[in-house]
């Protein structure tokens, strides 16, 4: 599983990570919607697409998962399986992607606790060794 | 070549209760803690591992941010957070501070409501699963949950300009709700054209809902009242049934904490701050932007007390029918919130001054004689309202004179976390903590099942130690303990 989560004594601390940005950065909204639902659990059928733009790739990873938790509130959705493509281009950092889920079940998804935000907390996107990481606290 | 020093190299014990954070590498002013031994000694544990977080690290954070009047504070149950400690109390000047997003949170003015009830503990033992039940369909509450108020936009808008008052005038609630809830349950300064369109749009369903993680309803006993004179005051009596509720501004709060940080990030670039860690990013307070927030939170306010409201009156709906009892004796105690940011009048070196309070994880505790505090308990302060875990207890508590000056008539808000939620998940099952709660006479209704381990009674510092040491340093007078029959979970 390319997510870890980390000791925070409040909040939910995750590290994630990929070959690229992208799979960081899907990897990260996973391990969110993990702490959530049973992710493995929710049927990937329902599709939501995004393209953000930020200055920097740590303002990008915030833009993407806050965006994520918008459906919930507003269609009861929850997510489950990400595709996501970051890019620099002559606007800024541009992030495509696609979130696929379907409405919360809570008999089946049993859902646990609430992410309220993305925090700038520990925020970080960094590449190591041809890894790309993704680090951020959210508070739960 | 030696170490270098950890932030706890710079703590110096002052009382018993009492430590000093002297100002160093950029502090603008010393930090204060009030903490028992076994909080210290966790401080000093965070403090030494770099990699982790540290609750002091982020109170020096704290102090060297511009315009702070005085000493950056933590209070008992103090513990790491995201920008302020938790715990953590911060009083900026109006016009050359800050006002900081991570002093507030994500969960504006989430707080507690307290209900006292004309029943005693043999009314309710017997039928308790079956009231605990009751009250669990009565609340929407977990992931997904809705609130029986479904709100326009023009609706909307009028709850986060007029808060608590805006759900009595829709007939859920009575008149003594709002004399008892912290400024009559609306703050001033909500502008809703400073909210966007989205914060609104995720809260027209979630008026009246309770959320979920540590947010709870419990039906509580008066269990021992520690303080009589304060007790009889607030309408309490040894074995009467109270109510609390724990929650807070939802996702409309979430959503104006989001949108807020990263204009506030801006803003720090555009003003020149320089901020210690990018978690504290703030804006000067008479900014645009610093006054754009605080209209902001102000809504958020509003909307937190209109939802303890909203809730409120489900609470005593379904409790009067349970147990044949008139609805209207079911009466609000206080209502408080820990998560805010507030205008209010404070000595400083000896001259009143108008500062801005951040609270994060802590209350208000005014002391005796404020006109803002409701004439009844005028005497000896407002109650202050500290939330136990779901296997312990909770307390009523009042501020004092001494707080006023040491700080800022503030409160503890809680046990406070001890363990992470990754920790209380490998030390603890939920069947076994079920087992326990049962073994005690307490029911747990959980919206939340996997959830029941990460909230475990263990996962918390010891409420009772947190509360002698608010008491040892002064700051807080404990009136009464309140013992758990029932909890529901979001």
């Amino acid at each position: 599983m390319p997510f870890v989560y980390l000791d925070h004594s409040a909040d939910l601390a995750i590290r994630a990570w990929g070959s690229s940005v992208g799979e960081a950065f899907a990897e990260a909204a996973l391990a969110m919607f993990s702490k959530m639902v049973r992710a493995d659990r929710v049927r990937p059928v329902i599709a939501r697409e995004y393209a953000l733009q930020a200055d920097s790739l740590r303002g990008l990873l915030v833009a993407w998962l806050a965006a994520l938790l918008v459906p919930k509130d507003l269609e009861n959705l929850v997510f489950s399986r990400f595709d996501v493509d970051v890019r620099t281009t002559e606007l800024g950092l541009l992030l495509r992607g696609r979130a696929l889920g379907e409405p919360l079940d809570p008999e089946r998804h049993e859902p646990s606790g609430e992410v309220k935000g993305i925090t700038y907390l520990g925020l970080d996107v960094r590449e190591e060794a041809g890894v790309w990481y993704a680090e951020y606290v959210a508070d739960v | 070549m030696g170490g270098s020093l950890s932030v706890f190299d710079h703590m110096e014990r002052v009382g018993d209760v009492e430590w000093t954070l002297a100002p160093h590498d950029g502090m603008l002013v010393a930090g204060r803690i009030y903490a028992d031994a076994a909080s210290i000694d966790q401080l000093r544990r965070e403090a030494d591992d770099p990699k982790g977080w540290s609750a002091v690290r982020q109170l020096k954070n704290v102090a060297s941010l511009p315009g702070i009047v005085a000493p950056a504070l933590a209070l008992p149950d103090v513990h790491p957070g995201y920008g302020f400690p938790i715990g953590g109390v911060g009083a900026f000047d109006l016009d050359d501070g800050v006002v900081v997003v991570g002093g507030v949170g994500f969960d504006i003015n989430c707080g507690v409501r307290l209900l006292r009830t004309p029943l005693r503990r043999g009314d309710v033992a017997p039928d308790i699963d079956r009231i605990a039940a009751d009250l669990y369909r009565a609340v929407p509450a977990g992931l997904g949950s809705k609130g029986a108020l479904c709100l326009s936009t023009k609706e909307i808008d009028r709850v986060l300009r007029e808060g608590a008052p805006y759900v009595v005038r829709l007939g859920d609630g009575i008149e003594s709700d709002l004399e008892y809830t912290e400024e009559n349950g609306h703050v001033d300064g909500a502008e809703p054209d400073a909210v966007s369109a989205l914060a609104k749009q995720r809260q027209f369903q979630q008026v009246g809902t309770l959320g979920s993680g540590n947010h709870y309803l419990e039906v509580q006993i008066v269990d021992e009242l520690l303080e009589p004179k304060a007790a009889r005051a607030f309408g309490l009596a040894a074995a009467q049934v109270v109510v609390s509720i724990h929650t807070g501004s939802r996702a409309l709060g979430h959503q104006i904490g989001q949108d807020s940080l990263r204009e506030m990030a801006s803003a720090c670039e555009k003003y020149g701050i320089r901020i210690p860690d990018q978690e504290m990013v703030c804006a000067p307070a008479r900014s645009p932007e610093g006054q754009r927030y605080l209209a902001a939170v102000a809504c958020g306010a509003n909307c937190a007390f209109a939802n303890r409201q909203a809730i409120t009156h489900l609470v005593r709906t379904s409790l009067a029918r349970s147990c044949s009892i008139d609805p209207e004796t079911i009466q609000t105690v206080y209502d408080i919130g820990h998560n805010h940011v507030r205008i209010e009048e404070h000595e400083v070196d000896g001259v009143a001054r108008r500062l801005l309070v951040h609270r994060k994880g802590a209350t208000r505790a005014f002391g005796p004689g404020r006109s803002d505090v409701p004439p009844a308990y005028r005497e000896c302060g407002h109650p202050t309202l500290v939330g136990g875990t779901m296997g312990t207890s909770s307390y009523v508590m009042h501020g004092t004179s001494a707080g006023m000056e040491l700080a800022f008539g503030s409160g503890i808000h809680g046990a406070g976390r001890a363990l992470s939620r990754n920790q209380a998940l490998k030390r603890f099952r939920s069947d076994g903590i079920l087992s326990d709660l049962a073994a005690k006479g307490i029911r747990l209704l959980a919206h939340d099942k996997r959830g029941i381990a990460e909230e475990a009674p263990g996962a918390y510092k010891d409420v009772d130690s947190v509360v002698r040491a608010a008491a040892a340093a002064g700051i807080n007078v404990p009136v009464a303990r309140l013992r758990p029959l029932a909890v529901i979970k979001g």
